[in-house]
């Protein structure tokens, strides 16, 4: 015998006493284990985004709407292709590369797939209109990338995954993404079919989670011609030098080409950004409920263990229990409360923002070890604070309780 | 072993005085057999608890051994009731969830001592007190008769030189109220102090004895003819 089985036997008698404070705790410490995860990761895509593609803007026809930057592309609407000639004409600073885009949804195999049509770097070169121009020249003043030295392209094709530019494709080449290459059962030098033309498989691309894992990316040229779509692109991405640069290549580029819609990866992800906000504010929010609502109910039920257990306590003080002892009693069986609330809303939390990170906000959510042992701390901490005066209240019960009469 | 001086503990309700115990001078020696009778609110558990440490008076000392039990502070009167006194209730007061052996061992346990050696004293006191047969038994599903049983062995524990006992036999039947009053006999025969309150005409004449409260003070101290 001691004071955790004494504890312990008590709880197992009667678990349904504490059953609402736990649940309580519980549902609590589970909304915010939920929210803070979805919410890091969330933030964390962001950033990726951000930093991959901060210095990126992209050029799109004026009603497209726009959700997703990696399917800007996927739109009825269309633009002009002597847009990307203007953009060059204009020779506007901190402009690396361009990269115009086609896109139409096809079959292949029975499955979905876009078929994308994208103009290679060496394109540009080859275009005798453009060869005038020198391509890219106007360096921007004060870049922020230029002390870390001049950015370089990578010419390999399965670059375009993360680069989205591909320096060299020629019109009878694709490059795949990395779901149709699994489900065709592609590699490079094997042949794929789609709208009706072979195509060389030249490179398959790296998953990037993203759209472009179902792509099959062609000439742009070449698409135009299976489709009949005539010069039109759905979109077109500047490339620039730095975020900087991207910033005062809006305006400019609004007013080279008023008949499009000119948008960042800032402000793509901005409606991202604010819901992340709102979701971190919201998991303030729950821990305020979790401390007054939870709070509330263990002191309660701590309250009412004490009224029920007067004779008990007196008994045991009788006995020769301390008022130390006896308030030990409460605060541990207020601490595996705590405990159980808190392990158990960490774990269904963590359940809970595995599937609905995925399915609601497209992030993968992974664990985080610290954030699991502060929710279990204020977990501890809340009910340890609110069985506090409860214990203390029941260390300094009336001994004589223990008598019939009282 | 108990010396009470100009003792009085006196209630304030609704503008009213009550005077719940008074006494001027009262002694209980060391190995007597006290039985406190008297009707209800005659102060008896109020004398009960002075000797047990668990209530101060308002006025004068209780002595025990000489030593005045409430100048020593919460902690050694805890320490005193835990070492040197044992208590018997009317309602057994053993613990719900707790089976027999682990009620025996609670006191045990605030002593102190190491577990093998509470399992072992207090399969020896059940044995003594005949439930060696009834360890794992929680309180429900023991007799009444059964479960005082196990109070007297979790009073014992502890080898206490004193027993407070209040309304021992009180729900008891008459065959396990014999037993009780056989084994407080038996605790006087070993020379321990018992002081018993009982409305039992039958267990006070077993008591060398009593002593008679009415509306708080004592109105007569009786040697029992029968005494063990």
């Amino acid at each position: 015998m001691n004071l955790k089985t004494l504890v312990w036997r008590e709880l197992i008698e009667r678990p349904s006493a504490m059953l609402t404070s736990t649940v309580a705790i519980l549902l609590g410490v589970t909304a915010l284990v939920a929210i803070r995860h979805v919410t890091v990761f969330s933030e964390r895509e962001v950033g990726q985004q951000l930093q991959s593609l901060g210095a990126n803007v992209l050029v799109i026809p004026r009603d497209a709407t726009l959700q997703d930057y990696y399917s800007a592309d996927l739109t009825t609407q269309t633009l002009p292709e002597s847009h990307v000639a203007s953009i060059l004409l204009a020779n506007l600073p901190g402009v690396e590369r361009l990269s115009p885009k086609l896109c139409v949804s096809t079959q292949l195999n029975d499955r979905s797939v876009t078929l994308t049509g994208i103009l290679p770097q060496a394109e540009f070169q080859a275009k005798a209109a453009w060869q005038s121009v020198s391509l890219f020249a106007n360096k921007h003043e004060g870049c922020t990338k230029a002390a870390c030295g001049p950015k370089t392209y990578d010419g390999a094709p399965e670059a375009l995954a993360t680069e989205r530019t591909i320096d060299q494709l020629k019109g009878n080449e694709a490059v795949i993404g990395a779901d149709v290459a699994e489900f065709s059962k592609l590699r490079p030098g094997d042949s794929v079919k789609v709208l009706g033309e072979n195509l060389k498989v030249l490179a398959v691309l790296p998953r990037t989670g993203t759209v472009d894992d179902g792509r099959v990316f062609t000439h742009l040229h070449t698409l135009q011609q299976m489709t009949n779509a005539g010069e039109v692109v759905n979109a077109i991405e500047v490339m620039g030098c730095c975020e900087d640069a991207a910033g005062s290549l809006v305006p400019r580029l609004a007013e080279l080409l008023p008949d499009a819609k000119i948008v960042t990866i800032s402000q793509v992800v901005s409606t991202q950004v604010g819901i992340n906000r709102l979701m971190s504010q919201m998991s303030l929010f729950v821990l305020s409920v979790l401390v007054i609502v939870g709070g509330a109910s263990v002191a309660s039920t701590i309250s009412s263990n004490v009224r029920e257990r007067r004779r008990e306590v007196g008994t045991l003080m009788a006995l020769g229990a301390t008022p130390g002892l006896v308030t030990r009693m409460f605060l541990l069986k207020a601490t595996v409360l705590g405990l159980v609330g808190g392990i158990g809303g960490c774990l269904l939390g963590l359940v809970l923002a595995m599937v609905l990170g995925s399915q609601w906000a497209g992030v993968t959510v992974t664990p985080l070890p610290d954030l699991l042992l502060i929710a279990v701390g204020a977990a501890l901490t809340i009910t340890l604070l609110a069985a506090y005066w409860p214990a203390r209240s029941a260390a300094r019960l009336d001994p004589c309780t223990c008598f019939s009469d009282v | 072993m108990f010396q009470l001086r100009d003792v009085s503990k006196v209630y304030q309700k609704r503008r009213q005085q009550v005077v719940a115990f008074r006494a001027d001078q009262l002694e209980i020696g060391t190995g007597e057999y006290v039985a406190v009778v008297g009707p209800s609110g005659s102060g008896k558990t109020t004398l009960l608890s002075l000797l047990g440490g668990m209530l101060s008076p308002d006025s004068g000392q209780v002595l025990f051994d000489g030593q005045s039990i409430y100048d020593l502070s919460l902690t050694e009167r805890t320490r005193l009731r835990r070492e040197r006194i044992g208590f018997v209730f009317q309602t057994f007061n053993l613990i719900p969830y707790l089976t027999a052996l682990e009620n025996v061992q609670v006191p045990l346990f605030l002593g102190k001592v190491a577990a093998s050696e509470q399992r072992d004293r207090s399969i020896a006191l059940l044995e003594q007190v005949g439930l060696k047969d009834r360890l794992d038994h929680k309180p429900c599903e023991l007799s009444t008769g059964q479960q005082q049983r196990v109070a007297l062995a979790r009073t014992l524990a502890n080898n206490p030189r004193l027993i407070l006992a209040d309304e021992p036999t009180g729900n008891l039947d008459p065959e396990s109220r014999e037993a009780v009053l056989a084994m407080f006999d038996g605790f006087v025969r070993d020379g321990r102090t018992i002081v018993m309150v009982t409305h039992d005409p039958a267990a006070a004449e077993r008591s060398a004895r009593r002593i008679l409260l009415r509306d708080g003070v004592i109105e007569a101290e009786v040697q029992s003819r029968s005494a063990a």
